[in-house]
């Protein structure tokens, strides 16, 4: 082990208790890594690239899992075969397979415990950055990186400097994690941490639950980051409670580490973001956008299809009705999420104001299946990316905002402010 | 060893969905019948332009931000891309292309412009652009993806040496 030396970030003090040495940023490492993820739309390449290697089995197959969310279950046949594919590989490997309808994959890895505070882990999959938030390393790599992580346990990794962001003031009513994370997006645009990792601070990330801390950390990468990271506190430790038999280490900063840089944003200033076609930093405050159509809402993703967030759009829909002229899509993040929010009562508040429940997993967001938009029409989306052509049609518009935001436009059949349901209490 | 061919320019912020839409990727691995879908959503004759006699794709900053895909890279393979030159790159994106053998060099892409003749000598760390009569510098790739690169990719790296063999 290495003795602790002062002056570090989350990130440098990760790097050197997995590669054995004094990590600081720049430095590049070849680092043991806690596990290794893919999904269907990455391990049939990764199973490939482990194929050109020669490689037989896995490191540890307690440390690797495949997931089928992105395509899932399968619309079209080339997409049967992929998923057979990797059905066989966990056979063969004994890897953890996550088939149809289990979730996806960056609620269904920090929800098994597959990954604790402390850890270094790689998805072949951009947002694997979500597990920031519970204070775990963690970045998304290619099919070919996968491969190799998953063949010896290891990957070269470039030590990353640390962008300090902070948080102050307290979260107004209607205004969600989703909406700092935005704010961010607005302020740094899509290359403003590039190369880098965040470290994320402050009063109102401690006020935040787990749930919506991984909302901030999953959209690092909407900014270029490698990384989100949180520290683990007495929240984090709790939502672990019975989540596996592995042991959180929290790694904190220190108080004298290096930030390549630091920003403070005062969340009490901040109101509903809405990102606007065709681009995460193309960012408004709610006011610019409200009363712009929209055909279709969807609320999940690995972004915002956790119980919260439908707790949030069921406590605005109850006793609603979604406008006549849009459809609303909503597709919890995993099998245990739609259990949990069926007992809730939530999923029969949804559905009776007129949601179309899919299955959980990542629904429309990456335009395979499950609501591919029409010519011309607008979507309000939970998602944490509105690229052109994202949903399956070049000639669609995404605007990004809160599950609230999502909740009260569905309702007027325009983009919609939501605080009004907030203001005075209880929708 | 140089390659020379022909530049295509395109702008900033050029993201995955842009270089193979996600609505492909998920269709299959045949990586032949997804290149000609490259590049498709900024300029839908990429493929007829670039592929018969290759070409270097040129962009400005944080080109492949965005998805993990490595059909990116691939399918810019798949096209005869010989290599992007960009201002800047998205690291997932980056790190793919040196897995997967394809080049990337991190330049002022200023100095070119769409149709320019250029030479590239990697090895060497030469950049000219044979229209302009000018050379373009540019910084080395640190040793541990030039050692992959000069491997031909990840995956050949393993092949070789049974696992991480670098620094």
């Amino acid at each position: 082990m290495v003795v602790p030396i002062s002056g570090k970030t989350i990130a440098e003090k990760i790097f050197s208790a997995h590669s054995d040495s004094d990590a600081h940023a720049g430095d590049i490492v070849v680092a043991d890594v806690d596990f290794v993820m893919g999904q269907d739309g990455t391990t049939p390449l990764a199973i490939r690239a482990l194929e050109s290697m020669g490689v037989e089995s896995v490191f540890d197959p307690a440390k690797v899992a495949v997931v089928m969310d992105h395509s899932s279950p399968s619309p079209i046949e080339g997409v049967s075969a992929l998923h057979t594919m990797m059905r066989e590989f966990g056979k063969k490997t004994g890897a953890k397979v996550y088939d149809v309808g289990c979730g996806v994959c960056h609620q269904l890895i920090p929800e098994a415990g597959h990954v604790v505070p402390g850890d270094l882990m790689v998805g072949c999959d951009s947002h694997t950055c979500t597990y920031g938030a519970v204070n775990v390393f963690s970045t998304g790599v290619g099919s070919t990186d996968g491969a190799a992580a998953m063949a010896s346990g290891k990957l070269w990794f470039k030590v990353p400097d640390t962008m300090k962001v902070t948080y102050t003031g307290e979260l107004p009513p209607g205004v969600f994690s989703k909406d700092l994370i935005l704010a961010l997006a607005g302020r740094i645009g899509v290359d403003g941490a590039t190369y880098m990792a965040l470290e994320f601070h402050g009063p109102v990330i401690d006020a935040l639950s787990v749930d919506a801390r991984m909302t901030i950390s999953n959209m690092a990468i909407e900014v270029g980051a490698k990384a989100g990271l949180m520290k683990a506190d007495a929240k984090t430790l709790a939502w672990y409670e019975g989540r596996g038999d592995r042991t959180p280490n929290p790694v904190d900063p220190d108080d004298d580490a290096v930030y390549a840089d630091e920003l403070v944003l005062d969340a009490s200033a901040i109101g509903p973001q809405v990102a606007k076609p065709h681009a995460v930093d193309n960012v408004s405050p709610i006011e610019e956008v409200a009363g712009t159509p929209i055909a279709q809402g969807y609320i999940g993703t690995c972004t915002n299809g956790r119980l919260e967030d439908l707790k949030v759009a069921a406590d605005i829909l109850r006793g609603r009705q979604v406008h006549p002229d849009v459809r609303l899509i909503i597709a919890p993040a995993s099998k245990q999420i739609l259990l949990d929010a069926m007992e809730a009562g939530y999923i029969r508040d949804l559905v009776e104001a007129g949601a179309v429940m899919v299955t959980p997993g990542c629904g429309p967001c990456v335009g395979t299946h499950n609501g591919v938009p029409s010519d011309g029409e607008n979507v309000i989306s939970t998602a944490n990316r509105n690229f052109k052509g994202r949903m399956g049609n070049s000639n669609a518009f995404i605007y990004l905002g809160s599950p609230a935001t999502v909740a009260a436009s569905v309702i007027e059949g325009v983009i919609t402010d939501p605080r009004k349901y907030f203001t005075g209490g209880e929708a | 060893m140089a390659i020379t061919a022909k530049a295509f320019k395109y702008g900033d912020d050029i993201n995955t969905d842009y270089i193979i839409s996600g609505k492909y990727k998920f269709k299959s691995n045949d990586m032949a019948a997804m290149s000609v879908h490259a590049m498709e959503e900024l300029d839908p004759h990429y493929f007829e332009k670039v592929s018969p006699e290759g070409g270097f794709l040129v962009a400005g900053t944080n080109f492949g931000m965005g998805s993990s895909r490595e059909q990116a890279p691939l399918v810019l393979i798949g096209s005869n891309t010989k290599a992007v030159l960009a201002k800047s790159f998205a690291r997932i994106f980056y790190r793919n292309a040196i897995n997967t053998g394809l080049p990337v060099v991190e330049c002022d892409t200023d100095l070119i412009t769409d149709g320019d003749e250029l030479s590239l000598d990697l090895e060497a760390g030469v950049l000219r652009n044979l229209t302009q009569g000018t050379e373009i510098p540019f910084p080395p790739l640190p040793p541990v993806m030039a050692q992959l690169l000069a491997d031909g990719g990840l995956a050949a790296h393993f092949r070789e040496h049974g696992g991480f063999a670098v620094k």
